[in-house]
């Protein structure tokens, strides 16, 4: 290690400590909203949902991981496991005509925007009856009829696709409004600067998120970029806000007023919503970076769990009956993996499919 | 000769002239505290600190354009891509200003700058993580590409890259960097920038190959041998500049020749070493020169179809076969 003190250092070092000497959390959560579910606007039946959607997506990728470990596709496979109350209580708070996009941890999005078990199963191995037909696989899921826009692999690519999404929905004048999610680590690409800029200057109704889940890849928020990420926003003079993102009430309070704002006004906005990523940044990380005890603390707080336990506290539905729930999606889990290995590959020929709107062309076959 | 993985005599390299000159210094995502994405740059923090072995934040755009800066002002800066294909985002640094600065300024400024990443596919990683960019590189005036095959050529030329004025793009492959070769325990190894090297010799067919396709076309050549088809097989190692001297004494000799790229047609390395081929060699051309490249569509994600995408050894055989007119 350096031992001159005064040698210049770039990269903000390591672990951050605090005055008592404990590792500081990679994201500090703000408070959940105390509100329930009635005063919210949902109704029992509501929050059941919610607790589906969270359980199919938990349940879902708990099972791809396995079937990746057991060598039944390959590629890469990033977990949405512990972030699944924000694309949850998004959807609930969104009109199912508006545009979502996301990046390439995008199992979760896909499920609750109507990709079922089985094309999503299908996609991760690579079959013809995937969502993308076997073509993109886990990073590019994508149900365009279901305005939901895909899974993209380029850090922060589709951001400015987002943007024209609403610009086109402005446009139109269709009264749709479109919703971009991105990682902490996607706030650094020179992408979502120009897009601001432009969102705010023309006025698109979209919503920039940025899901804070603490690290990209390796590396701690704090290490990667500066400042609290949402205070952005006031650069390019934007309305913003900030919060907790392991409860789906929470989220989906907060996106219900934003997206209204939004929709009205047909104006952006830049959020930053607080969560944590439980599993490796893909299937290959050692997790060097960060300690169990973390992991541990915001498993404290798995919005899954939670919303079992509101559901039973508040009487909503029995244990038996809970339970029956869950079988049931563990049956339509376990009946995706066994679609996916039954269908066939695609054809050879596909290989040439899916390129041109027009008569293809092919350079030298 | 030590035997060494890809990723070690890569490690080398940049060890040696981290050591030898203080004004290198490495960056990119992942390249300190977590010690590379690819553990390329293992150990380098703890031996050199936070000054010279930087973690970069997502922003390619940026730092490319931070070491393009640092450059003219004196640093040896080796940039790492995570893979080349997320220096897309970073082209304009690279080909507006890297590769023209010191034309643009009549020669008032250098750019001493490597940057260096894994190229091309690397299973089935879909469309965008899967594109080869040297022949792409190779088109602009002012950078030199290479793009190695084996653990000694890199640590030879990527130990010239780094002491290269100009700036250098230096390819890699994720599916290279756990494989072994033996590499020079000579003192301060160093392979000259723009020389081909005949990797077996043979007298019946001429056969190109550089980086991952090396080893596609290595193989093509053992099966071809129990067949009694000697290949000649030449490894650029250096995509521009180009060793034609090296490939055109090849092809006079063996009057066949397939080239292997790992790049989409049109335009590529295949194309273009075919034309000086055929001007220079006409003469001695027993058959028109052929080549295996990716078809020109984009990669798929399917395992079925990223097969039948990639060039493999077989397409090599089926292409010598024709110029051989054994078929
Ligand atoms: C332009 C670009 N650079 C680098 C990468 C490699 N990469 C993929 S994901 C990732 C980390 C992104 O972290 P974050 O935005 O926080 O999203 P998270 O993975 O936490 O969901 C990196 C560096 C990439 N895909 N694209
Ligand atoms: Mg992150």
């Amino acid at each position: 290690m350096s031992k001159n003190k005064h040698e210049a250092i770039f990269t903000p070092i390591g672990l951050n400590y605090d005055s008592n000497g404990r590792v500081e959390k990679s994201v500090e959560l703000p408070p959940v909203t105390k509100k329930k579910h009635k005063s919210l606007g949902l109704s029992d039946d509501d929050v059941v949902g919610m607790f589906r959607q969270m359980y199919l997506q938990r349940r879902f990728e708990e099972r791809a991981m396995q079937m990746y470990q057991k060598g039944k596709f390959g590629g890469f496979l990033h977990l949405y496991i512990g972030q699944e109350a924000i694309s949850t209580g998004t959807v609930y708070a969104l009109d199912d005509r508006d545009d979502i996009i996301t990046a390439y941890r995008d199992h979760g999005w896909g499920l609750v925007r109507g990709i079922t078990a089985n094309e999503g199963m299908a996609e991760l191995f690579g079959k013809a009856t995937g969502c993308s037909k076997g073509k993109g696989g886990s990073m590019h899921f994508a149900k365009a009829e279901n305005h939901f826009w895909g899974g993209h692999g380029i850090v922060g690519g589709h951001i400015p696709i987002a943007a024209g999404l609403a610009f086109a929905n402005k446009y139109k004048g269709n009264g749709e409004i479109s919703c971009c999610f991105f990682g902490d680590g996607a706030v650094d690409q020179g992408s979502l600067h120009e897009t601001l800029n432009m969102a705010q200057l023309w006025k698109l109704p979209c919503i920039f998120v940025v899901e804070n889940n603490g690290y990209s890849m390796g590396t701690a928020a704090h290490r990667h970029t500066v400042g609290e990420i949402y205070e952005r926003a006031n650069g390019y003079g934007m309305k913003s806000a900030m919060f907790n993102g392991m409860d789906a009430f929470t989220v989906y309070e907060n996106m219900k007023k934003i997206a209204d704002d939004v929709r009205e006004n047909s104006i952006p906005y830049f959020i930053e919503i607080r969560t944590y990523r439980y599993r490796g940044h893909s299937m290959s990380d050692p997790q060097k970076y960060r300690t169990k005890q973390e992991l541990e603390e915001y498993q404290k707080t798995d919005p899954v769990e939670r919303m079992k336990t509101y559901i039973l506290d508040e009487k909503i539905l029995k244990e038996k009956e809970l339970e029956s729930i869950q079988e049931e999606i563990e049956q339509e889990v376990l009946e995706s993996i066994d679609f996916a290995e039954k269908s066939p590959f695609p054809e050879p020929e596909e290989l040439y499919e899916d390129m041109f709107a027009g008569t293809p062309y092919f350079h030298d076959r | 000769m030590a035997v060494l993985q890809f990723r070690e005599a890569l490690l080398q390299a940049i060890d040696e002239e981290m050591d030898r000159d203080e004004n290198v210094f490495i960056m990119g995502e992942e390249v300190a505290e977590y010690n590379g994405a690819y553990k390329v740059t293992e150990g380098l923090l703890d031996k050199y600190g936070f000054k010279r072995v930087i973690d970069t934040p997502i922003s390619e755009l940026g730092f490319s354009g931070i070491g393009v800066g640092a450059a003219m002002k004196g640093l040896r800066p080796i940039v790492e891509f995570m893979t080349f294909n997320f220096a897309v985002l970073a082209a304009d640094q690279i080909l507006n200003h890297a590769s023209k600065i010191r034309y643009m300024l009549g020669g008032q400024a250098s750019v001493p700058i490597v940057f260096r990443g894994p190229n091309a596919s690397a299973g089935q990683l879909a469309a965008t993580h899967s594109v080869a960019y040297d022949s792409m590189y190779a088109h602009f005036p002012g950078l030199v590409v290479i793009y190695p095959s084996e653990p000694d050529d890199a640590k030879g030329l990527l130990k010239s890259a780094i002491r290269c004025e100009d700036p250098v793009i230096f390819m890699e492959s994720e599916q290279m960097y756990g494989m072994k070769g033996e590499v020079s325990d000579e003192e301060d190894y160093i392979i000259p920038i723009g020389k081909a090297k005949v990797k077996r010799e043979g007298d019946d067919v001429t056969v190109i190959a550089s980086g991952k396709m090396y080893h596609v076309a290595k193989k093509a050549a053992a099966e071809l041998a129990k067949d009694g088809v000697e290949m000649e097989l030449i490894d650029p190692r250096t995509i521009k500049p180009l060793d034609m001297d090296t490939i055109i004494q090849s092809v006079k000799k063996t009057n066949r020749c397939v080239i292997v790229d790992e790049a989409h047609p049109y335009g590529g390395m295949a194309a273009e070493a075919g034309f000086i081929i055929q001007r220079e060699a006409f003469d001695y051309l027993d058959a028109p020169v052929r080549r295996v490249t990716l078809p020109d569509v984009h990669a798929p994600f399917a395992k079925n179809l990223f097969d039948l995408w990639l060039p493999d050894a077989k397409r090599v055989i089926d292409a010598v076969n024709a110029v051989t007119y054994r078929n």
